[in-house]
């Protein structure tokens, strides 16, 4: 099967303003006799079933939270980009375009991302009229702070709950949407399979995660909005109910999944303390405006770093890229990291750790507040209690949830940080319409592989989600199911819903009896383990190889001996997390395939066989400037379907940040 | 900071559905690390009960970042436990010593049914915003973001409302199991904004008559909610929403 991207042809700054104004359109009284059916209420689900809804159509929105104010887009912290130029730093929707393809290390789609670009002014306008409180100056207008990868101020936040504060305004939509009867809402539910009726998806088999009950949907088209599967590592930024399952069903029914070993790697997290951590937490980029990275010279040195002086501090980031310093992109902040922690220069008890320090900004901040509060020769207490102030209101509750996980207060002494799985670039293939290869079935924000190529830039998540959701997919969709509009909605009997309904069935079933002795929790562990160490920072062809060998194994080991407690008929959260398990073991068997497949290195895909002298990535554009699109053919089966990257406008060049 | 093991008693309430009637049942937790979050406390005894053959105890949780607002458990007695303006999540080991004994509840609300164990229903949050907890604004007509300048302690004031995160404690707190807080948060955060300002008075109103349909008690001002509050949202809210409530009953717009 040949892929095709359907990208417009024309300019690169005409293609998408010419797709809107010629696509086809689909009149109200049609729209009110077509239902949709969104699965996952994150920023692309949530905008998505509230636009959809406020359009006419009838739409039915699935999440397994109790609330779809939950979903995990609630906890993205630092901000949204938007080429708005408000800052008058040069910025415009083609350095927006640029920046992500750069940071993308040339591996995402031109046509995508530009129209990412158009519309993300659009969002902020949007969320400005929905009431979200960005972050204003003293004139009254919104303010900006800089991100990775750019050197421009075009982040738009609401201090440290960026996400909280879009979705909130999303959910809200969403739910005006639900009491006007325009959106279904069906809370703790789980979509467990899609259903196909003459090649197109026309619905989904999900289970109510309260009474355990199967439920049969129609829907003239399926919204896949299910976010990431970071949690395949088990330890990660995502929620502990982040899962692949929708998705990798999508993928079973033959949705092609792109790229799917392009994991970013955070690299300001809190580490790791024990076994017992069940989750990592993100301290966001826009620390990194202000907060200066730095390990001691000294091998091995234990002193307190307060003690330790300047001159005897290593800033390695600023060290080794003196023009972007701090704010390099996430995969290459995070190999910097690691890079000093294995050579031993890490810090902390476990010595896997680097510092990110305040103390210069707070100072910096403070002396500019002293003047403006003509306390120009305040001695150096005051201008830190100032500095703190103002350190406080940028990224306050970052410093509280840091001190509350770590019993550490980061006003006084350097956070300790080190990367962890954060977002998956990689993700179901879709083609420009947000279509993936199964017809009338798409894919959203997080869960397409689509605009941000091998890395994604700090801030670009938010943009993507919500550009998904407003702006592209109901332009889209419209476009396709103008062809639609004669068929009537197909009564749940259909054949189709009770064969996948009993397929369903009976994977519960076999997962309930298979009363064995290991836990869930256990299984999940091993995998996270094995992905990590094999298929993390750093992967090479013969951990992948390994690695595929164990994950198959331990897959063997899951079906014949996890223990499962509890029925099926009621709420059973060992049970939802069994299934969850059961699909990222055979998703991490596809990524550490891809991973082996991509002998080059691409943003946050590093294949130690591929490397500068001074330990770089480095691309093979000859040979990988392609999305892999791999088609599932059975159990550990799977085909790879190239598409070709064409760059029109960008040439793709080595990512230089220094 | 020095780190230390503990051995712990937990008693939990246990109730296998709504219809079932509930008990507290008593665990043993061996081995816990001062450095586990609360929720890492349980996750160790449900790996324990699991491997005992027994039924783990249902929580809710997601984000376990404090943002979420999916996590509540009411502890020894506390909305989200003893820490100030943290979630159960958020809640660390180091709190406690060896020997301890904690009681673990769900939140208790007329409103918040429970589910099971420790995991109640609190969709009645989501049919109060529902009910006018938002701008009328579609997709596509919103003017360019800058061309409404607005105040910046305006704008802060209406950030530190929208930054509830709609768990319940406050009606967990609430000895009349009262919403006020939460509504409170929503109706102040969009009426400081001008955005917010074309439908201030139908807002208050329906909102404060869904809150009633759903069973939520009345505020007599005692203020345990500001106190057990996560995000720490402030009484003040409560005050805005009864002028706010007022001006529109006075000004006669009684329904929406």
């Amino acid at each position: 099967m040949a892929l095709n991207s359907k990208i417009p042809a024309g300019s690169i700054e005409t293609k998408w303003e010419k797709y809107k104004s010629t696509c086809k359109l689909v009149n109200p009284a049609n729209k009110r006799q077509l239902e949709i059916i969104v699965v996952g209420t994150g920023l692309a689900g949530a905008s998505a079933a509230a636009s959809l809804g406020e359009m006419g159509y009838k739409v039915k929105a699935f999440c397994f939270q109790d609330s779809p104010r939950r979903a995990h887009s609630i906890a993205a912290q630092g901000g949204i980009n938007a080429a708005k130029n408000y800052q008058n730093d040069g910025d415009s929707t083609y350095r927006l375009f640029y920046d992500t393809i750069k940071g993308g290390d040339y591996r995402a789609r031109e046509g995508n991302v530009h129209r990412l670009a158009e519309v993300s002014a659009n969002i902020i306008d949007q969320c400005v009229a929905q009431g979200v409180p960005f972050a204003r100056e003293y004139g009254g207008l919104l303010s900006n702070r800089s991100f990775g990868g750019t050197q421009v101020q075009r982040t738009f936040y609401a201090a440290g709950q960026t996400g909280q504060q879009l979705l909130i305004g999303a959910y809200q939509g969403l739910e005006r949407q639900i009491s006007l009867g325009n959106v279904e809402m069906h809370s703790r539910h789980e979509m467990l399979e899609v259903v196909k009726i003459d090649g197109k998806a026309r619905g989904i088999i999900a289970r109510d995660l309260v009474t355990g009950e199967l439920e049969r949907h129609f829907g003239h088209a399926v919204l896949l909005c299910t976010g990431g599967y970071g949690n395949v590592f088990y330890l990660s930024t995502n929620a502990m109910g982040s899962n692949v399952t929708a998705a990798w069903k999508a993928h079973k029914q033959g949705a092609f999944f792109g790229n799917p070993c392009f994991t970013q790697i955070h690299p300001t997290c809190i580490p790791v303390s024990g076994d017992h951590q069940s989750k990592l937490t993100l301290m966001s980029e826009s620390l990194r405006n202000d907060g200066r990275i730095w390990v001691p010279k000294a091998k091995g040195d234990s002193r307190k770093p307060t003690d330790i002086p300047e001159e005897e501090r290593d800033y390695y980031l600023e060290r080794r890229y003196p023009a972007f310093g701090n704010l390099v992109p996430r995969d290459v902040a995070s190999r910097a990291a690691k890079e000093r922690c294995d050579a031993g220069f890490g810090v902390g008890s476990s010595k896997m750790a680097v510092y990110l320090d305040f103390a210069s900004a707070i100072e910096r901040y403070g002396k500019v507040e002293a003047h403006k509060q003509g306390k120009g020769g305040a001695d150096k207490a005051t201008i830190i209690a100032l500095g703190r102030d103002v350190v406080k209101e940028k990224y306050g509750n970052l410093f509280d949830m840091y001190a509350k996980i770590t019993g550490e207060d980061p006003y006084e002494v350097p956070m300790r940080i080190y990367p962890a799985v954060h977002y998956t670039m990689g993700g179901l293939w879709v083609d420009y319409e947000l279509m993936t290869t199964v017809p009338n079935l798409y894919a959203l924000g997080e869960a397409n592989f689509s605009d941000h190529g091998a890395n994604r830039l700090g801030a670009s998540a938010l943009m993507q989600g919500l550009a998904d959701g407003y702006f592209v997919i109901p332009y889209t969709m419209g476009n396709n199911l103008a062809d639609d509009i004669r068929t009537k909605a197909i009564p749940t009997d259909h054949p189709a819903f009770v064969a996948a309904e009993k397929e369903v069935n009976d994977r519960i079933n076999r997962l309930m009896n298979i009363k064995g002795k290991e836990s869930v929790e256990s299984f999940h562990k091993r995998l996270g383990k094995i992905m990590w160490d094999k298929c993390g920072m750093g992967r090479n062809a013969k951990g992948l190889t390994e690695a595929i060998e164990e994950i198959r194994a331990l897959r063997k080991e899951f079906w014949s001996n996890v223990r499962i407690p509890g029925d099926i008929k009621e709420y059973n959260p060992e049970l939802d997390k069994a299934g969850r398990v059961a699909d990222f073991i055979e998703l991490g068997e596809l990524m550490c395939i891809d991973a082996l497949n991509r002998n080059e290195s691409c943003g946050g895909h590093f294949r130690e066989e591929s490397q500068t002298e001074d330990g770089e990535a480095l691309r093979d554009d000859e040979k990988y400037m392609y999305v892999a699109a791999w088609e599932y053919k059975g159990e550990s089966n799977f085909e790879m379907h190239k598409e070709d990257l064409i760059y029109d406008v960008v040439h793709p060049s080595a990512r230089s940040y220094k | 900071m020095q780190h230390y093991n503990m051995n712990l008693t937990l008693k939990v309430w246990k109730q296998k559905n709504n219809k079932a009637k509930g008990s507290f049942e008593s665990y043993q937790v061996k081995n816990v690390s001062s450095e586990m979050s609360f929720l890492e406390m349980f996750d160790v005894l449900n790996e324990q009960l699991v491997a005992e053959g027994k039924e783990p105890i249902a929580f809710d949780h997601d984000c376990r970042e404090g943002i979420c607002g999916m996590c509540s458990m009411y502890i020894n007695g506390r909305a989200h436990g003893p820490w100030h303006e943290t979630t159960t999540c958020q809640l660390h080991m180091r709190e406690y010593k060896d020997g301890d004994t904690i009681v673990v509840e769900p939140w208790r609300a007329n409103a918040f049914p429970v589910i099971k164990d420790l995991v109640v229903d609190r969709t009645a949050f989501d049919r109060i915003i529902g009910a006018g907890g938002y701008i009328s604004v579609n997709t596509g007509n919103a003017v360019d973001a800058n061309s409404l300048p607005i105040d910046k302690q305006k704008a802060d004031e209406a950030f530190a409302a929208a930054t509830c995160i709609g768990c319940g404690a406050c009606v967990a707190a609430c000895p009349n199991a009262s919403a006020m807080l939460f509504v409170s948060a929503k109706v102040s955060h969009l009426a400081l904004l001008p955005q917010g300002d074309p439908e201030r008075k139908i807002r208050a109103v329906n909102m404060v008559q869904q809150m009633d349909t759903e069973g939520f008690g009345s505020c007599t001002n005692i203020g345990a909610c500001e106190a057990e509050c996560p995000k720490g949202i402030s009484l003040e809210n409560i005050a805005r929403l009864n002028r706010e409530y007022l001006g529109s009953m006075l000004s006669g717009s009684k329904q929406g």
